[in-house]
C-alpha cells in the first residue's frame, strides 16, 4: 500500500521556467523525430502492403544489437550505422520474398498471427546469440561532449547528431516519394492498388521496396540510438504501441503525416513528463481518442 | 548444462506426481523416516528478459553454499528444479503453482521481480511452502502481508534509500529529492530516503517519476536545476541505470548525484567516467576486506568466471538460511516451529557482515555508503548498524 | 481496413457438432477424477482463458470488429471483485458476479458508445486507448494496490442463501465446476444468441455493413450491443481469474491480455465458435509443455505458432475430414 503524499504531490504541475521550457523543447524535437523514423516505416508498410506489422519493435531492437556487436567488433559507430542501415534492406528483402509475399492475400488477422510470432522468434534468437546482458554503447570519442543549453542543463553532442541524421533521413524519404517515379507508384499503390496494375508495373517490385525500405528505417533508428538508450531484452517493446499511435494518428500510409504526429506525439510526452507525469501515460492514448472521433481517419489522412 | 539435466529430473517426477501428492497426505509420523529422502527445492527466478542476469547469479550463489555443505543440507541430498518465471506478473500465481503443486517442491526460492512475488507470496501463504525471497524489495512481503514460512534475505526497497537519505542529512544537506520510476520499488524507495533524510533533520522536497520502465529521462533531467535542491538521491536498475548516470553526466547538472545502491551495482562497466565520483548506499560493496567475503567472492569467481555481486550474496545467504534451519530440524521439514524458530533467531556470517532475521523474517543488516573509485562501488563508512524495515503493519 | 474473411458458420450446425459439444462437457466433468490437484486447477485457468476467447469473439468472429481494449473489461471485472470485497474476506459468488459483469458491461458500453463511431484498423485503435486508460488507472493510482497487485478473498460458493464451504483442498474442485458451468452456459447462450434475428444481423454486418444499413438495420445500436455484451461476458471471465487467483495486478488489465485472446481465437480459428475454447486449451498446454521440455521456452512457442499460421490457415479448428469442407463450400458457393 502506498502513502497517500506521494500521488498527490505527482498530480501538482511542476515549476515551469522559459529556460526549462526551451529545453523541454529540444527534448520533445529529438523524441519526435526518432519516433518519426521508427513510424515511417510502418506507416509505408501498413500503408502499401497492408501488413499490420507488430514485429517493427523488434527489427528496431535488432538494429540497436546490431550496432552494438558491431562497435564491439570495429571500435566504430561509423561503420555499426551503415551496417544497420544496408542489413535492414537485405533482412526487409528476405522476409518480404520468403514470408510476407505470401501472406498479402491472406486475412490481416493472418498476418498479425505471423508477425507476433516473429516477435517471439528475434527475441529468442537475440538471447540465444548475444544473450541477456544489458550493454552500452559508447559514443564515439569526438562527440562525447555536451553543450550548455539552459543553466544546469546540457545536451549530449550526440543528440544534435541523432536530430540532424533524422532530418535528413526524413528529408531523403519525402523527395523519394514526392518526386520519384517509385515513390509515385508507392504512392499510387497506397491509394489505390488496382491502379499499380492498370499501369503495368510490376507490383513484386514495388512490395519488395516498400517492405526492404520500411524495415531499414526501423534498424536505422535502432542504430542511431543505441548510444543513448543502451541495449537490452525487449528494448522495442514500448515503442511499438506509440509508433502506431504515432500512425493512425498521421493518417495510414502518410509519411508527411506520420512526421508531424511523430513531432505532436513527441511534444506532448515530453511535455507530460515534464509537468504532469502522473497523466503522461494517459495523455497520449486521451489524444489519439480525441483525434480519432473527431477525424476518424487521423489527422493527416484523407478523408472517407 | 546443469539446467538441461534438472529438466529431465522434472519430467521424471511428473510420472511420480500422483505418488507424490498422496505421500504429502501422510501423517507426520512417516516424514521423520524420509528425512533421507532428497530435499526438492524450486528456484523460481528470471532466466529470460531483462532481469535474466540476476537470476543466474542468485542461482550460482545458492548453488556455491550447497557445494560447500557437500550437496546436503540437513542431511538431505538436494535437488534443484529450476523455473523462469520471465518477471511476469501475470504468471506469478501460476508459476508458483507449477513449483508448490505439480513439482511437490519443500522450499521455494525466488524472486527477483516484485510483482511476480506477489503471486509467489500468495500461492506459498496458502500452502505454507517455506519460502526464500533472495531480491525481491517490495516491502508488502514482510509488512502487512507477512508469513511464517517466507523470509527475506535481501532488502526492502526502504532500508538502503533510508540509510542514504540519513547519510546526505549527516553530511549537511539540507533539501534533496528523489528521482525514480513510478512504481512500487520506486515509491517505497522514495519513502525511505523521506524519513532517512527528516531523520537527519534535513527537507525532504519532491518525489519525480517516470513511468516505468521508460528511459527518456531528458524531461526530468531538465527541470533538476529549478528544484533548488543540494543533491539528487535516484533508484534505478539495470539498462534504466546504465542509461540515466549517463544521461546525468552528459546534462552537465552541478547538483550531486546519489542513490539507493542498484544505480551503480552491477551497471559500472556500462557506465564508465560518468559514474565516478556517485555515492550510494547499500548492504554491500567492492573492498569489504574480510576473510567471509574474500573466501566467497574467491569461490564465486572460480565457479562462475564472473565477479560476484550483491545479488550472488543475497541468493548465497538464502541457501545459508536455509541450511541453517534444515540443520535445526534434521532435515524433517514438518518440524516447522523448531524450523521457524532456527531460522529467526540464527546470526549468519554472510560475506557482507554479520545479518539476523527481523521478527517480521526481514534481514537485519548494516548499510554501507559507497563511493564509485576506478569502476568500483568502494566502501566508504557503514551508516546505519544493524538496520531493520519498520516492518509496519505484520501480524504473524 | 481489417476484413475477417467471410467463411465463417459459428454455430455447431450438425447432431455430430452437438454430439462433440456434450462429449467435451462429460470428459471435463469427470476429469478431476483422474488428475492431481495441479492439472484441476491448470483446467481452471485454461477455461477461463477459454471463456474470455469465447467473449471476445462475439465480436471479432461474430461482428468483425476486432478490439484491443477487450481484455480492460477482463480486468476490470477482477478489480470490481477486489473493490466489492471486505479486506481479506469474502463476498457471496451472488454478489460478485453480476457487479463484475455489470461493471464490465456498463464500461464496454461506455467505450463502445465511442469507439464503434470508427471501424477497422481505426476502431483497435481506439479500444486500445481506452483499454490503456482503464491500465493506467489500476497501474497508477493507489485504487487497486497500485504496481504489484493486491489479494483478495476468493468469493464464496453460494445459492439461495446455502454456501458451498469446502475443506481448503476440495475449493479449486468446487472453482473448477464453476468454470465449466460457465463455460458451457456462454458457449450455449452465445451459439444460441446467434441464431436469432440478432446474430444474423451481427453477420451481415460483418459482409457488408452498408447493405445492412440500407436495408435499415441501425448498425450502430446492434455493433453497442454486442460490443456490451462482450464486455459483459469478458466481465464474467474476470470475475473468475479473481475468485480462481485471488489476486488482482495491473498486467491483467493491459492490452497484452487481448492480444492473448485474440491470439487464441487466431489459433482455432476465426469461423466457430469452438474454436475459441479448442486455440485457449491448446495455448495453455503448449505453455506447460514447452516449459517442461525446453528451457526455450518462447522459441517453441513461436515456432509453433508459425507453423500453425503457415500450415492450417483456418486455425485448429479447421482441421476436419474432407466432407465437411465440402459442405463448407456448398454453403457459401
Amino acid at each position: 500500500m502506498r502513502n497517500d503524499a506521494w500521488g498527490e504531490g505527482n498530480l501538482r504541475p511542476r515549476l515551469m521556467t522559459i529556460s526549462g521550457l526551451l529545453a523541454q523543447c529540444l527534448n520533445s524535437l529529438q523524441y519526435g523525430l526518432l519516433l518519426f523514423l521508427i513510424s515511417s516505416g510502418l506507416t509505408l508498410i501498413f500503408g502499401v502492403l497492408g501488413v499490420i506489422n507488430l514485429a517493427h519493435g523488434s527489427l528496431y531492437m535488432i538494429g540497436a544489437y546490431a550496432t552494438f556487436v558491431v562497435v564491439r567488433a570495429t571500435g566504430s559507430l561509423w561503420i555499426a550505422l551503415p551496417v544497420a542501415m544496408l542489413g535492414g534492406i537485405l533482412l526487409g528483402g528476405l522476409l518480404e520474398r520468403y514470408l510476407f509475399r505470401h501472406f498479402y492475400k491472406r486475412e490481416h488477422l493472418d498476418q498479425v498471427l505471423l508477425t507476433f510470432a516473429l516477435i517471439l522468434l528475434f527475441e529468442e534468437s537475440r538471447s540465444l546469440l548475444v544473450g541477456n546482458d544489458f550493454y552500452s554503447v559508447p559514443i564515439p570519442t569526438a562527440l562525447d561532449f555536451s553543450i550548455p543549453i539552459v543553466e544546469g542543463f546540457s545536451y549530449a553532442a550526440y543528440r544534435f547528431v541523432v536530430i540532424g541524421v533524422c532530418l535528413v533521413l526524413a528529408a531523403a524519404l519525402f523527395v523519394w516519394i514526392e518526386r520519384t517515379k517509385m515513390g509515385a507508384i508507392i504512392r499510387a499503390a497506397a491509394e489505390k492498388p488496382e491502379m499499380v496494375d492498370a499501369l503495368g508495373i510490376d507490383p513484386r517490385r514495388v512490395h519488395m521496396t516498400v517492405f526492404a525500405v520500411g524495415t531499414a528505417l526501423a534498424l536505422t533508428a535502432g542504430a542511431l540510438n543505441a548510444p543513448l538508450s543502451s541495449v537490452y531484452p525487449n528494448m522495442g517493446d514500448g515503442l511499438l504501441i506509440i509508433s502506431f499511435v504515432v500512425v493512425v494518428i498521421g493518417g495510414l500510409g502518410s509519411i508527411s503525416g506520420a512526421f508531424w504526429s511523430a513531432l505532436l506525439i513527441g511534444t506532448i510526452d515530453t511535455m507530460g513528463k515534464a509537468y504532469a507525469p502522473k497523466l503522461s501515460g494517459l495523455a497520449i492514448y486521451l489524444l489519439m481518442a480525441i483525434v480519432l472521433l473527431w477525424r476518424p481517419t487521423g489527422l493527416f489522412g484523407q478523408r472517407t | 548444462m546443469s539446467i538441461q539435466l534438472n529438466r529431465l529430473n522434472r519430467r521424471a517426477l511428473i510420472k511420480v506426481g500422483a505418488a507424490a501428492a498422496a505421500a504429502s497426505a501422510v501423517p507426520t509420523g512417516w516424514a521423520i523416516a524420509q528425512s533421507s529422502k532428497q530435499l526438492k527445492v524450486g528456484l523460481m527466478l528470471p532466466y529470460s528478459g531483462t532481469f535474466a542476469q540476476l537470476g543466474e547469479n542468485i542461482t550460482a550463489g545458492v548453488e556455491l553454499l550447497l557445494a560447500e555443505k557437500g550437496g546436503k543440507l540437513g542431511g538431505r541430498e538436494v535437488q534443484f528444479i529450476k523455473l523462469d518465471d520471465e518477471s511476469k506478473p501475470e504468471l506469478g500465481p501460476q508459476n508458483a503453482e507449477r513449483l508448490v503443486k505439480r513439482d511437490n517442491v519443500d522450499v521455494l526460492i525466488g524472486t527477483v521481480h516484485s510483482g511476480v512475488q506477489m503471486g509467489i507470496h500468495k500461492v506459498v501463504k496458502e500452502s505454507g511452502t517455506l519460502t526464500l525471497v533472495p531480491n525481491a524489495g517490495n516491502a508488502a512481503v514482510t509488512r502487512e502481508l507477512c508469513a511464517k514460512n517466507v523470509f527475506r534475505t535481501s532488502f526492502t526497497n526502504w532500508q538502503p534509500a533510508y540509510a542514504m537519505g540519513l547519510a546526505l542529512a549527516k553530511k549537511g544537506v539540507k533539501k534533496a529529492s528523489w528521482l525514480t520510476w513510478d512504481y512500487a520499488a520506486g515509491t517505497e524507495s522514495g519513502e525511505g530516503f523521506k524519513q532517512g533524510l527528516e531523520a537527519g533533520g534535513a527537507q525532504f522536497v519532491s518525489l519525480l517519476t517516470l513511468k516505468f520502465p521508460e528511459t527518456n529521462f531528458q524531461p526530468l533531467l531538465a527541470q533538476i536545476q529549478g528544484l533548488g535542491v543540494d543533491a539528487i538521491g535516484a533508484f534505478f536498475s539495470g539498462g534504466g541505470a546504465v542509461q540515466f548516470v549517463k544521461d546525468y553526466a552528459a546534462a552537465g547538472i552541478k547538483v550531486p548525484l546519489c542513490g539507493s545502491g542498484f544505480l551503480t551495482e552491477g551497471t559500472l562497466k556500462g557506465q564508465g567516467a560518468a559514474a565516478e565520483g556517485i555515492e550510494t548506499a547499500l548492504h554491500y560493496g567492492d573492498g569489504l576486506n574480510t576473510p567471509k567475503n574474500n573466501a566467497f567472492r574467491a569461490a564465486f569467481k572460480a565457479k562462475t568466471n564472473r565477479d560476484a555481486d550483491v545479488f550472488a550474496v543475497q541468493g548465497y545467504d538464502a541457501a545459508q538460511l536455509l541450511a541453517i534451519g534444515l540443520e535445526a530440524v534434521k532435515g524433517n521439514l514438518e518440524d516447522e516451529k523448531a524450523l521457524h524458530a532456527a531460522m529467526e533467531t540464527t546470526k549468519i556470517d554472510s560475506p557482507r557482515g554479520s545479518i539476523t532475521m527481523s521478527p517480521q523474517h526481514n534481514v537485519v543488516q548494516d548499510i554501507y555508503l559507497r563511493k564509485v573509485t576506478n569502476g568500483e562501488n568502494k566502501v566508504v563508512s557503514t551508516i546505519a548498524a544493524q538496520l531493520a524495515d519498520p516492518g509496519t503493519g505484520c501480524k504473524m | 481496413m481489417i476484413d475477417v474473411g467471410n467463411q465463417t458458420r459459428l454455430l455447431p450446425h450438425s447432431t455430430a457438432g452437438w454430439l462433440a459439444l456434450v462429449a467435451f462437457a462429460i470428459f471435463w466433468a469427470i476429469l478431476p477424477w483422474f488428475v492431481p490437484l495441479y492439472y484441476i486447477e491448470l483446467g481452471t485457468s485454461a477455461m477461463i482463458a477459454a471463456m474470455l476467447a469465447l467473449s471476445m469473439q462475439l465480436l471479432v468472429g461474430a461482428t468483425g470488429l476486432v478490439s484491443l481494449g477487450h481484455g480492460a473489461f477482463y480486468g476490470l471485472a477482477a478489480y470490481a471483485v477486489y473493490l466489492v470485497s471486505p479486506e481479506n474476506a469474502a463476498q457471496p459468488i451472488w454478489i460478485t458476479l453480476p457487479i463484475a459483469m455489470a461493471v464490465a458491461g456498463l464500461a464496454a458500453l461506455a467505450v463502445g458508445m465511442f469507439s464503434l463511431r470508427t471501424s477497422g484498423f481505426f476502431f483497435l485503435m481506439v479500444t486500445l486507448a481506452f483499454g490503456q486508460m482503464i491500465f493506467f488507472v489500476f497501474h497508477d493510482t493507489k485504487l487497486g494496490g497500485g504496481t504489484d497487485g493486491a489479494y483478495l478473498g476468493k468469493p464464496l460458493i453460494s445459492a439461495f442463501g446455502a454456501t458451498l464451504d469446502l475443506p481448503r483442498r476440495q475449493k479449486p474442485i468446487g472453482i473448477y465446476y464453476v468454470a465449466l458451468i460457465q463455460l458451457l452456459s456462454m458457449y450455449i447462450g452465445l451459439a444460441v444468441l446467434l441464431r436469432t434475428l440478432f446474430g444474423r444481423a451481427l453477420e451481415g454486418i460483418r459482409v457488408n455493413e452498408h447493405r445492412m444499413r440500407a436495408v435499415g438495420f441501425d448498425t450502430f445500436k446492434i455493433k453497442l450491443t454486442a460490443f456490451t455484451l462482450a464486455g459483459a461476458l469478458a466481465g464474467a471471465a474476470g470475475h473468475m481469474w479473481a475468485l480462481h487467483r485471488g489476486f488482482v495486478n495491473p498486467e491483467i488489465v493491459g492490452w497484452h491480455q487481448s492480444a492473448e485472446a485474440l491470439l487464441m481465437i487466431l489459433l482455432g480459428g476465426l469461423g466457430s465458435l469452438h474454436g475459441p475454447i479448442l486455440g485457449a486449451l491448446a495455448l495453455t498446454g503448449l505453455s506447460e509443455v514447452s516449459q517442461l521440455l525446453t528451457e526455450r521456452k518462447l522459441l517453441v512457442e513461436g515456432l509453433v505458432i508459425l507453423a500453425v499460421v503457415i500450415l492450417l490457415p483456418k486455425g485448429l479448428a479447421g482441421i476436419r475430414v474432407r466432407k465437411d469442407h465440402a459442405a463448407d463450400g456448398a454453403d457459401h458457393g
